[in-house]
């Protein structure tokens, strides 16, 4: 388990070893083969962000070795924004006085006619966590409807027990992501006071159970951002490096959500910058070759429309993060505020203009037999 | 001219084969794949949409092209036999470049499913063009086991290395009764020429083209290695290195009476 790996590091201490990283040692970092854990930890410190343009053009490099000039389009599927978590940050959170919906399976089928209308291939299941609407019977009765629609499924739903993880597998689930959120285990309490999410070290077994359930992709992040955003950092960089090692049949990819104040909302710990969030990406890539990062419709435009090309290989674009967002009900309360609005038409244009080939299917249900 | 080369009922008159992946939009790869000569070309099942008339084909669609299906992604024997049934059927070819690999981070070839994989293949009909590791015993078994061609990897994938395996290719082309594809790792045209000299029978490259710059020029650049490689190969090199040559000649006694 990750928990033992864990335990052996201490935040303040990894954190004091960030900020005290030298120049020097980014430069260090950057020249290295085959980069370590302390050599991440260089090339997020502040210490290496005079050296963005020579990181963001070796994570460039890098990227179009290992993913070709190829950019993967994916779109979030909201099923339900029932949740009995309370969390500071989300808007699905139990405390909030919203209007909650599960999509039944007709209404589901509508969402998918707009998805596929639009060209979508790769889908992204999106529930809250309450196990009496969203549990695995509901699993168990929408995914065989919503898998002969597209080529690959990815959930990010909540923590499950490894039995119910194979059988997710077995109804033809891809890709699971489980946010650690923060690794600040003191910090996590703070920021899931109530629900089963509450439970910090359950969750940071989760991607272990994914493993073991023989998952074929698993997906981490922390919410940028919440804590430290490069000490949270650097704990996903040696989770990732852990499960990379224990689930070698596994792949990984990495998301990017950030926290950023607004009215109203949670004020972030840290405030992660856009040239801080370019030096995260690229610091990823040059980490690790192989792990796929994910850019979702969070972040502006011009943003976006730069980042193409420095590192990530996969982004969302026309999403809706509110059950019936596409078809059903586009009026009701989002999850997160998207902050890119354009149509996937307008999205592939920009993929194209940058010079790289937007790809709607990467996989194939054929590949995932039990 | 350098002979041409045979593969199961087909005969190919380049020896440059290539694949469709990375490449910066489909009309390029289109171009490139021309402007290498390559008449088969691989293309992965994955990234095909079999319901739909899919538009990567379209661009694949000329008279000298044969298609190469591939069942990348598979991490099994029998996904490999699914995927390949499927291929057969959409793509309409009983030809299958086989890929196994359960590790998607190296995408190193597992050999026990590779050769389970490939023995049912064969029973099925399939022309199966194995990606196998240089492995001479490997792929002496896949010989056996009835395959059409091996194609042993030069380096990892994508990793444009060069033939880091090069004593065990030797052997591999040295022992084998049916073609050697060099595969993978091949990163410049160089590189290319040096698997033809060494008597390989063609190469396949993918990322060296479709990422390079100016994947056109690239792709020339490869066809034209490749030749001279081959031609090289077929016409006989010279013996390179310092010849040894003793002051005093080490038979010079036979004649010094």
């Amino acid at each position: 388990m990750f928990t033992t790996t864990f335990d052996q590091f201490d935040w303040e201490t990894e954190k004091a070893s960030i900020y005290n990283k030298t120049q020097i040692e980014a430069e260090k970092a950057l020249l290295a083969k085959h980069r370590t854990y302390e050599d991440f930890k260089a090339l997020i410190a502040p210490a290496a962000l005079p050296l963005l343009e020579q990181m963001a053009l070796l994570s460039q490099r890098e990227t179009q070795r290992r993913f070709g000039k190829t950019i993967q389009l994916y779109a979030p599927l909201y099923l339900s924004n029932e949740c009995q978590n309370i969390c500071t940050y989300c808007g699905f959170s139990l405390d909030n006085k919203i209007p909650r919906k599960t999509l039944t399976s007709l209404e589901i089928l509508q969402e998918i006619a707009v998805l596929k209308k639009m060209g979508y291939q790769h889908v992204l299941l999106v529930t809250g966590e309450a196990q009496q609407q969203v549990g695995m019977d509901y699993f168990k009765k929408v995914i065989p409807l919503i898998k002969p629609h597209f080529a690959h499924i990815a959930m990010e739903v909540q923590p499950l027990e490894e039995c119910d993880y194979r059988i997710l597998r077995q109804l033809g689930v891809n890709t699971i992501l489980v946010y650690q959120e923060t690794y600040h285990q003191s910090d996590y309490k703070i920021h899931h006071t109530k629900g089963k999410k509450s439970n910090f070290r359950y969750r940071l077994e989760t991607p272990d159970r994914i493993g073991r359930a023989e998952i074929h992709k698993i997906g981490l992040g922390v919410l940028l951002g919440l804590d430290d955003w490069r000490t949270d950092s650097a704990f996903a960089a040696l989770h990732l490096q852990y499960l990379e090692k224990t689930y070698w049949k596994s792949k990984f990819s990495i998301s990017f959500p950030r926290l950023r104040p607004h009215a109203g909302g949670l004020e972030p710990k840290t405030v992660i910058n856009d040239a801080e969030l370019v030096q995260l990406i690229c610091a990823w890539r040059l980490f690790n070759q192989d792990v796929e990062l994910s850019m979702s419709t969070r972040e502006s435009q011009n943003f976006r429309n730069n980042i193409i090309k420095l590192g990530i290989t996969s982004i969302s674009a026309g999403s809706k993060t509110n059950p019936g967002g596409y078809a059903v009900e586009p009026q009701s309360l989002e999850q997160f505020e998207i902050d890119d609005t354009r149509t996937p038409e307008e999205i592939i244009e920009v993929i194209k203009q940058a010079g790289y080939d937007p790809v709607w299917k990467d996989w194939d249900a054929i590949l995932q037999l039990d | 001219m350098s002979n041409s080369l045979k593969i199961a009922d087909k005969i190919f008159s380049s020896r440059l084969f290539t694949g469709t992946g990375k490449f910066s939009s489909l009309s390029i790869m289109e171009e490139a794949l021309l402007a290498s000569g390559s008449e088969l070309v691989t293309v992965a099942l994955k990234r095909i949409d079999v319901t739909l008339q899919d538009h990567l084909l379209k661009h694949l669609d000329h008279p000298q092209i044969s298609l190469l299906p591939n069942t990348s992604g598979a991490r099994t024997a029998k996904e490999a036999v699914y995927a390949a049934e499927l291929a057969r059927e959409a793509l309409e070819t009983n030809w299958l470049k086989l890929e196994i690999h359960p590790d998607p981070k190296y995408l190193m070839p597992d050999p026990i499913e590779t050769l389970l994989a490939a023995e049912e293949l064969v029973k099925k009909g399939f022309v199966v063009l194995p990606y196998c590791h240089a492995d001479p015993v490997l792929c002496k078994r896949l010989e056996e086991a009835g395959v059409a061609a091996v194609m042993p990897l030069g380096a990892p994938i994508g990793s444009n290395q060069g033939l880091q395996t090069l004593p065990m290719l030797e052997i591999i082309i040295q022992q084998a009764n049916v073609p050697v594809i060099i595969d993978a790792g091949i990163g410049k045209p160089s590189h290319a020429a040096q698997a033809m000299e060494i008597g390989a029978d063609a190469v396949l490259v993918n990322t060296a083209i479709a990422v390079a710059p100016d994947p056109i020029n690239i792709a020339i650049a490869f066809r034209e290695a490749v030749r001279a490689g081959r031609i090289a190969y077929e016409a006989g090199m010279a013996i390179s290195g310092q010849e040894a040559r003793a002051s005093s000649p080490l038979t010079s006694f036979l004649t010094n009476t």
